[in-house]
């Protein structure tokens, strides 16, 4: 398999994603000079791998469709945003909005992941080794975020069927999202997240903790005022 | 003996606590909760129609109203897309989504447009086949919640309209009530059935004009920078918010003053937040040209459209086009006497029924009954809501003409005057019969 190499300091982002959109049929690319660019790699619609050799700014991976890309360093804002399909990896840090309102795909996030980590997800699967900020999982409406370190405050504010599992503290649940009990059919779901993330057998699932929606707040009533 | 009795003064409501007042706290007080409705703002507020037009006379020199040609295209999104559009008229439909829609109306609403040239736009929801197939021109709303947000879609689309906020409550998101949540609904939405769905106010992913200007760039990446790309934003600060979507990078400005309609919030937010859109088209305009920008990036105008007086006098204003959303829905069929009965069972009566989140509308329109939405033959509808789009030109038409104009877009503020001095303000045009323009003689304050 040949390796198709793009130098962003030559070929800029416009050049990355023109080629990545016109030739769908090359399977491996690297990608050298990102240089916190922004809108690295968007819109792929191709089972390719992108390798990006450094960090990225806002949006890297953003809308993927089957693709799978890796960052070797940290991400900017939304990194994966609105994600189809496919794998996005970071290797290092991401900064807030990761994995924003993506539809499906998994997101795996080495480092930490900072405030409003899977705002608005909608089926993606996201993994952050470390730690998450604050208002992360805000109205996140399905997919699961799992997180081996600790969550910030407002977890899960707003949150409707996404499911989170959080290994250490909590510093605060936001409106609506409670502590659910860790039923098998939820340890046999993060148990394949983790897997996925290759961290079966390094992992306990019983260390982790699951939040979720209380449903109280799905049709708006005035008994529910103190909530907000 | 005869008997006096003191006389009584006749019965006097207040005018503060007017029978609407009245009905509003006696309402609070039932329910504990605020009211939520549907459409703009109906209180009266400065308006187009404090507006009108001189016409030639010895000065100017007319054209002949039926013969002589009067342009009407608007060519929108020429500043950064490799394909701008082209709209035969210079009236588009404004985004309603299929959800607050019946799929039927989203149909006829295409169809109707497309029958004249223009363009359609899609809504929170997302984009339907039926819609996308059935409108020659569509534009896909990029909003905060991004329910049914797709690449297909999106490179499906001919032009992208990021929501940044509307007329009927800047800086307020969406509500779409549990009602209306069909099965088919709640699939594109990626959400239960039958639960309230709260779009959010703000974007998930970008903060202020800087960060937009990079979400922007992803959105023309993405697209290949085909794609004119819009900012919809309520009339709130439209000066500065115009300069900044302008420096954001959006091709198109769309500017709704508060009479524009949403499909659901609070009665409080639609009457007393943003600015009539009179208010809002100069402001607009000055940022435009202040940057040099003026019909290199366009504006689009929407809030309280109806007529083709209107649509001329924003075009006067400074604007390349506007949108409409109630009129469209009324000439579809909404709110129509036809169904005053039903109107009544509701508890209201035609032309004031505005319950659109229940789901019960009569017309079939904004409603997802499969039972009521059969009530709109989308074919019919589409014709009505063209030949109605018809009128809209033909009259802008007639006015230019008047005017001296052969392009609608030739009008200017130089041909109108106000009625009122609060219009003559606001429109920033001479006072009816003076040459006094309200705020021109000092410069203190500045734009906002």
């Amino acid at each position: 398999m040949t390796t198709r190499v793009i130098d962003l300091a030559t070929e800029g982002v416009r050049g990355l994603n023109a080629a990545l959109h016109a030739d769908k049929a090359h399977k491996h690319w690297q990608v050298l000079n990102p240089a916190g660019l922004h809108s690295i790699a968007v819109g792929i619609d191709a089972p390719t791998t992108v390798e990006i050799d450094g960090h990225v700014g806002y949006y890297c991976a953003g809308m993927n469709k089957h693709a799978s890309v890796t960052v070797k360093g940290n991400a900017g804002v939304g990194v994966a945003e609105n994600m189809m399909s496919g794998r996005v990896h970071v290797l290092g840090d991401a900064s807030q909005a990761a994995g924003a309102t993506a539809h499906g795909g998994s997101l795996i996030i080495d480092g930490n992941a900072s405030a409003r980590c899977g705002i608005s997800m909608k089926g993606v699967d996201i993994l952050v080794k470390g730690n998450i900020g604050h208002m992360s999982a805000f109205m996140a409406q399905a997919g699961t975020l799992t997180v081996l370190g600790n969550a910030g405050d407002a977890l899960g504010d707003s949150i409707y069927e996404a499911k989170i599992f959080v290994r250490g503290t909590v510093a605060g649940l936001g409106a609506d999202c409670i502590e659910k009990e860790m039923r098998d059919e939820h340890k046999a779901l993060l148990f394949g997240r983790l897997k996925a993330a290759g961290l079966d057998g390094q992992v306990d699932v019983g260390e982790f903790r699951r939040y979720g929606s209380a449903r109280k707040l799905y049709n708006f009533t005035t008994d529910n005022l103190d909530a907000y | 003996m005869s008997s006096y009795h003191n006389p009584h003064t006749f019965p006097r409501k207040s005018a503060a606590f007017d029978d609407y007042a009245l009905s509003e706290i006696r309402r609070a007080a039932a329910t504990g909760l605020y009211d939520i409705r549907g459409g703009g703002a109906k209180r009266k507020v400065p308006h187009l129609d404090d507006l009108l037009f001189l016409g030639a006379s010895m000065s100017r020199y007319p054209l002949e109203g039926y013969r002589e040609k009067c342009g009407t295209n608007v060519i929108l999104g020429d500043r950064f897309a490799k394909k701008p559009i082209e709209l035969k008229i210079p009236v588009t439909i404004a985004g309603m989504s299929f959800g607050s829609l019946s799929a039927e109306a989203k149909e006829a609403l295409g169809r109707g447009a497309s029958a004249m040239g223009t363009s359609t736009t899609t809504g929170d929801g997302g984009m339907t086949p039926e819609e996308r197939g059935h409108s020659s021109i569509l534009v896909y709303q990029y909003l905060p919640s991004r329910y049914g947000m797709n690449p297909d879609d999106l490179r499906k689309a001919d032009a992208i309209e990021v929501v940044v906020g509307q007329g009927a409550k800047p800086g307020g998101g969406g509500m779409l009530l549990g009602q209306k949540i069909s099965e088919r609904v709640a699939e594109m939405r990626c959400l239960p059935q039958g639960i309230d769905q709260r779009s959010a106010c703000r974007h998930p992913d970008w903060t202020g004009p800087d960060d937009l200007e990079i979400k922007i760039e992803e959105l023309r990446e993405i697209t290949d920078w085909q794609k004119p790309i819009y900012v919809k934003i309520g009339a709130a600060r439209p000066y500065y918010d115009t300069a900044l979507a302008v420096k954001a990078g959006a091709d198109v400005v769309v500017l709704d003053g508060m009479q524009g309609g949403t499909a659901a919030t609070q009665e409080v937010f639609i009457e007393h937040v943003g600015l009539p859109l009179l208010a809002a088209i100069r402001p607009a305009v000055q940022a435009l040209q202040d940057l040099g920008m003026h019909r290199k990036v366009q504006l689009i105008v929407s809030g309280g459209i109806r007529n083709g007086a209107d649509v001329a006098k924003c075009l006067a204003l400074g604007a390349d086009a506007v949108s409409i959303g109630t009129a469209a829905l009324v000439a579809l069929g909404d709110n129509d006497p036809v169904h005053e009965t039903e109107y009544r069972t509701l508890g209201t009566t035609a032309g004031a029924y505005d319950d659109w989140h229940e789901g019960r509308d009569p017309a079939g329109i904004t409603t997802q009954d499969p039972m009521l939405a059969k009530r709109l033959d989308p074919v019919l509808a589409g014709r009505r809501l063209a030949n109605y789009l018809a009128v809209l030109a033909l009259e802008a038409q007639t006015i230019a003409r008047a005017c001296g104009k052969s392009h609608v877009h030739n009008l200017e503020p130089e041909d109108l005057v106000a009625l009122t001095v609060e219009a003559a303000a606001m429109a920033k045009v001479p006072l009816a019969g003076t040459d006094w323009i309200p705020g021109n003689e000092s410069r203190g304050r500045g734009p906002y």
